[in-house]
């Protein structure tokens, strides 16, 4: 176990865990947005910025990557902490003025817009915390969409903008996303899902009749784990 | 071209290389770097081989790279038989049959020489050696000698050493001139451990801006638990306005070559790249064609010179992205992926290029270790100032007499740099700022002209070394729209990962923006430091760590400026055009 | 848009040439656009089956780095540089003399496929400020009144050739 100081507390934690588990294992509260337990840590947003110090030196750094060394001494709130965590949501609001949700999350940590940063009005409510195209990778494992371009046009879709050859329709991107940028429609009945430009015809679940999964999806699976497709035919509550 | 395996071999070279630079045929070397061609130094040598043709002339046509006296390309150095060697400058492609003429007539009719070399220094192992013997030619009397130029005269060439001295194609000549001796020494001589210690005593300190000592760099890698490992060159030079790798890639790849090899053996690795930006075909094609000769002589590949050690190099390219000069977006970029850079909580010596310890260094840096391998950590180390050891390249451009590159000992100062090597502005204008670092760095005013240029007190006064780009501003720069040049770079180069480079930079510039067009608002200064503050704390790597800086510095010592664009609507060197 | 038509060996040829390692995506494609002059849609989807590679992720490669264009660029690539040197010695008025002279923006390609004009930064000519670059030719020193004479001497180029 590793000792260190989080807020004036004395922590134990494992090996190899990072700060921000660490924390909240221990109940300290650090913000997060792009943050995700099971996708890998990307450190896009900045929000967990905790301020360290190991010897003499102190340092900002993401306590969503940073792992707990001997001796580390932590501080969650520090003005130069607090001064990156209002500057990373004044500069989301003005990016996305349509999201509730960061509007919220500043309000909460009492963080006025700047009205010198003009508003975008093309980013709809994209944050690009990642989250989408990483559960895309890693935990679906079909890549549908990535990123294009780069700095502040950078963003989130499929190849080409066209719907993509690959994507299952399993809605695991809309899912995860944090402020509800990325939609999937359902048709009336549930016959039909639309999401990233593409239709995808629902399978109804054998016993009960409910419309559950796309058909592409229920192939994927049945592709990677060998069970044979007339058994996926059923929904999860009638299993 | 024959296998090279001991020192028998070496020298057998080395002799084919010395009579290949001081030939007893008149040879004729025309410079061919990248800007040398485009002054046209590319017409002039097609002009002279025209013409050599024609009069079918028993002269030598050669070639060479920057030996930095860019200010007055296109350059040819004549080198007689038991004659200085004579430099000739701005030669154009209709002088070239007076120009032969006169060397065959020997006399200076219609060309006077720009200078003479008497003496040759090889820099990398000591040795001197005179282009003559006797006294010098009566009219050579009132021809200056190239190291008493102002331009010259401070200089200490050693990343640049072969750089206008040899053809970069010809092997033999960077054998003649020191080269791949200090190769020899290190894998027949020197155990590992001992390389690193003299690398760590000489001082060095990383070339690309960094300024991290690299012998403890080697150090950390060579322990680094791994099997495999790799070494890298960054040949990503983006800094807008420098030049300095670009032209040792070109004019001596073999000095990269070698030291990437010293270096290798030092940490363990077997396999290495050079990672050369998209803009630099002359590099690519430079270093290509050196890497196939090395494989050749047995100097790269299996058991180099009967040593049982083995290594290899593979050339990387970029595409177009400042951010790849960022370690690890480097290595992203090598991975086949796009240049985001990761948080280096963990240094890439211990987790780089896939996964494996990896040693990365800018090319002036591996440039320097055969050098200090040769002649030793204390030689190198009496160089410099206490902490900043040896040289550093800079490239010497914007509002300056004498523009090109430049090689000068650490703790110079800048108004030696900029009034006694670079001539003083030119046409009449005053001096204004001194830009230094790139887009990580500042603009230092004329108080600080006599700083000494090190890393430590560029870094002190608000700006950094940086890679060594040096931009010299007159009063006909605009010091505000000078920090927006920089910020819209760096907004088109951010890679767009992490919220303070991608959104700040961006708020940043469009403030900028307002306050060049007159949309300026009292405050605005303000925001910029505080955000300036937190873009920095905040941001995942370097390049949005040191966006702030060219902001930070120009609002220190040019506050005035940013004042009447603001308060005034006024643009006191008269160049936003949407004010006065 | 683009009528390209991509040949399955072709880009099965340049594959092979890297071992069809997933590292060498960019030297892949590099090798793709200087076969099309562009990367042609077609051809991203051939190399994301070729070699393995999720096509997301040679679409993202593609449109990350500069040097790939996605769309034909024109016949000459006029390359304006942005360096600081170039900046502080009148680059920025070479840029609009060129904007005006072609009547395009920067990173657009005039109407009858001649010219594509860029800016990069930096060409590392900075002694030569300010500089601009047309395929591989480097005016240096450029003036502002040069450019309309440079540009007809492509374009009288281009009728002698007979070509359309």
């Amino acid at each position: 176990m590793i000792n260190l100081t989080i807020d004036g507390r004395e922590i134990q934690a494992e090996e190899g865990s990072t700060i921000l588990q660490a924390a909240r294992n221990n109940g300290i509260e650090i913000p997060t947005l792009c943050y995700h337990d099971e996708l890998t840590a990307s450190g896009a947003c900045r929000l967990c910025s905790v301020e360290i110090k190991k010897g003499k030196r102190t340092r900002i750094v993401t306590s969503c990557i940073y792992q707990v060394e001997e001796g580390l001494t932590v501080t969650t709130h520090s003005e130069r902490v607090m001064n990156v965590r209002r500057l990373v949501l004044q500069l989301l609001m003005a990016r996305c003025p349509g999201s509730e949700v960061i509007r919220e999350l500043a309000d909460t940590m009492g963080v006025e817009p700047q009205e010198r940063f003009q508003l975008d009005e093309d980013k709809g409510k994209c944050i690009l915390c990642r989250q989408c195209v990483e559960v895309c990778e890693q935990v679906v494992g079909v890549s549908a969409i990535g990123f294009l371009n780069r700095g502040a046009d950078k963003s989130v879709g499929t190849p080409f903008m066209e719907p993509s050859g690959v994507c299952i329709g399993c809605g695991a991107c809309a899912y995860v996303c944090p402020t509800g940028h990325i939609t999937m429609e359902e048709s009336d009945g549930g016959e039909e899902r639309v999401i990233w430009g593409k239709t995808f015809k629902m399978v109804a679940c054998k016993e009960c009749g409910r419309y559950f999964a796309p058909q592409e999806q229920l192939e994927y699976i049945g592709k990677k784990t060998g069970v044979p497709l007339d058994k996926l035919y059923t929904c999860v509550n009638c299993r | 071209m024959a296998r090279i395996n001991n020192l028998q071999d070496l020298n057998k070279r080395r002799e084919q290389g010395i009579a290949s630079l001081f030939p007893l045929k008149t040879k004729v070397m025309v410079g061919e770097a990248t800007c040398g061609l485009a002054t046209g130094a590319g017409l002039v040598h097609n002009a002279l081989a025209e013409e050599i043709e024609k009069q079918k002339l028993d002269i030598i046509l050669s070639k060479t790279g920057c030996i930095g006296m860019c200010y007055r390309e296109p350059l040819v150095d004549v080198i007689e038989s038991n004659r200085p060697r004579l430099t000739y400058s701005r030669l154009a492609p209709k002088n070239v049959p007076a120009f032969l003429n006169q060397i065959l007539e020997g006399n200076h009719k219609s060309r006077k020489p720009y200078c003479r070399i008497d003496e040759d220094i090889f820099i990398g192992n000591g040795e001197t050696r005179r282009y003559f013997s006797g006294a010098l030619p009566d009219d050579l009397g009132k021809i200056s000698l190239m190291s008493e130029i102002d331009f010259y005269e401070k200089q200490v060439r050693i990343a640049t050493r072969n750089c206008g001295y040899i053809d970069p194609d010809n092997i033999d000549e960077y054998i003649a001139r020191g080269g791949y001796f200090s190769l020899h020494k290190a894998l027949s001589t020197m155990q590992p451990e001992e390389i690193i210690e003299e690398i760590i005593k000489a001082g060095l300190r990383g070339r690309g801006g960094g300024g991290f000592p690299t012998g403890y760099k080697w150090q950390s890698c060579r322990r680094a638990h791994g099997e495999v490992k790799y070494v890298i060159c960054n040949g990503d030079e983006g800094d807008p306005g420098a030049y300095m790798d670009r032209s040792v890639m070109e004019g001596d790849p073999h000095g990269v070559i070698e030291g990437m090899i010293i270096g290798a053996y030092a940490i363990g690795a077997h396999e290495g790249y050079i990672y050369v930006r998209d803009e630099y075909p002359f590099a690519v094609s430079a270093l290509s064609l050196a890497i196939s000769q090395a494989r050749e002589c047995g100097l790269l590949g299996e058991n180099i010179l009967d040593s049982g050690f083995s290594f290899d190099i593979q050339i990387g390219k970029g595409a177009g992205a400042f951010v790849c000069g960022e370690s690890t977006a480097l290595m992203a970029s090598l991975e086949g992926r796009a240049g985001e850079p990761r948080a280096k909580y963990v240094h890439t010596v211990e987790h780089g290029l896939k996964d494996r310890p990896t040693n990365l260094n800018n090319v002036e840096t591996w440039a320097n270790v055969p050098v200090i391998v040769g002649r030793g950590s204390e030689w190198f180390s009496e160089i410099g100032i206490e902490n900043n050891a040896g040289t550093k390249v800079f490239s010497l451009v914007g509002n300056i007499r004498n523009v090109g590159l430049i090689e000068v000992p650490m703790g110079i100062t800048l108004r030696e740099i900029i009034y006694d090597i670079g001539g003083g502005i030119p046409k009449g204008k005053q001096f204004k700022a001194v830009q230094t670092g790139g887009p990580s760095g500042g603009c230092i005013p004329k108080e600080m002209l006599d700083l000494p240029v090190s890393f430590d007190e560029l870094s002190k006064a608000g700006s950094m070394m940086g890679s060594g780009g040096m931009i010299v501003m007159d009063e006909t720069s605009c010091m505000v729209d000078v920090a927006r040049y920089f910020l819209r770079f760096l907004e088109s180069e951010s890679c767009g990962k992490c919220v303070p480079c991608r959104e700040g930079v961006y708020r940043m510039r469009q403030i900028l923006d307002d306050i060049c067009a007159g949309r300026g608002k009292e405050g605005d200064v303000q925001l910029l430091e505080s955000m300036s503050e937190a873009i920095i704390d905040g941001s995942l790597c370097a390049l949005g760590g040191s966006a702030p800086n060219p902001v930070l510095s120009t609002i220190k010592s040019f506050r005035d400026e940013y004042d009447a664009h603001i308060r005034d609507k006024k643009c006191p060197a008269g160049v936003c055009k949407e004010l006065a | 848009m683009n009528e390209v038509s991509i040949s399955e060996d072709t880009i099965k040829t340049i594959v092979e040439k890297y071992h069809g390692e997933k590292s060498a995506l960019i030297s892949i494609l590099q090798d793709v656009q200087k076969e099309y002059a562009f990367l042609p849609k077609d051809a991203l989807s051939l190399l994301s089956e070729e070699m393995e590679v999720p096509l997301s992720r040679v679409y993202e490669v593609s449109t990350f780095y500069n040097s790939f264009s996605l769309v034909p660029r024109g016949r000459h690539v006029i390359e304006v540089c942005a360096g600081t040197a170039c900046h502080v010695k009148g680059g920025p008025k070479l840029r609009s003399r060129l904007e005006a002279e072609l009547n395009i923006e920067c990173g657009e390609t005039t109407e009858d496929r001649m010219f594509t004009l860029e800016e990069v930064r930096c060409l590392g000519c900075c002694s030569l400020a300010p500089v601009v670059k047309i395929d591989s030719d480097i005016y240096a020193y450029l003036e502002e009144d040069k450019i309309p004479g440079s540009l007809e001497n492509y374009r009288k180029e281009r009728r002698q050739s007979g070509e359309n």
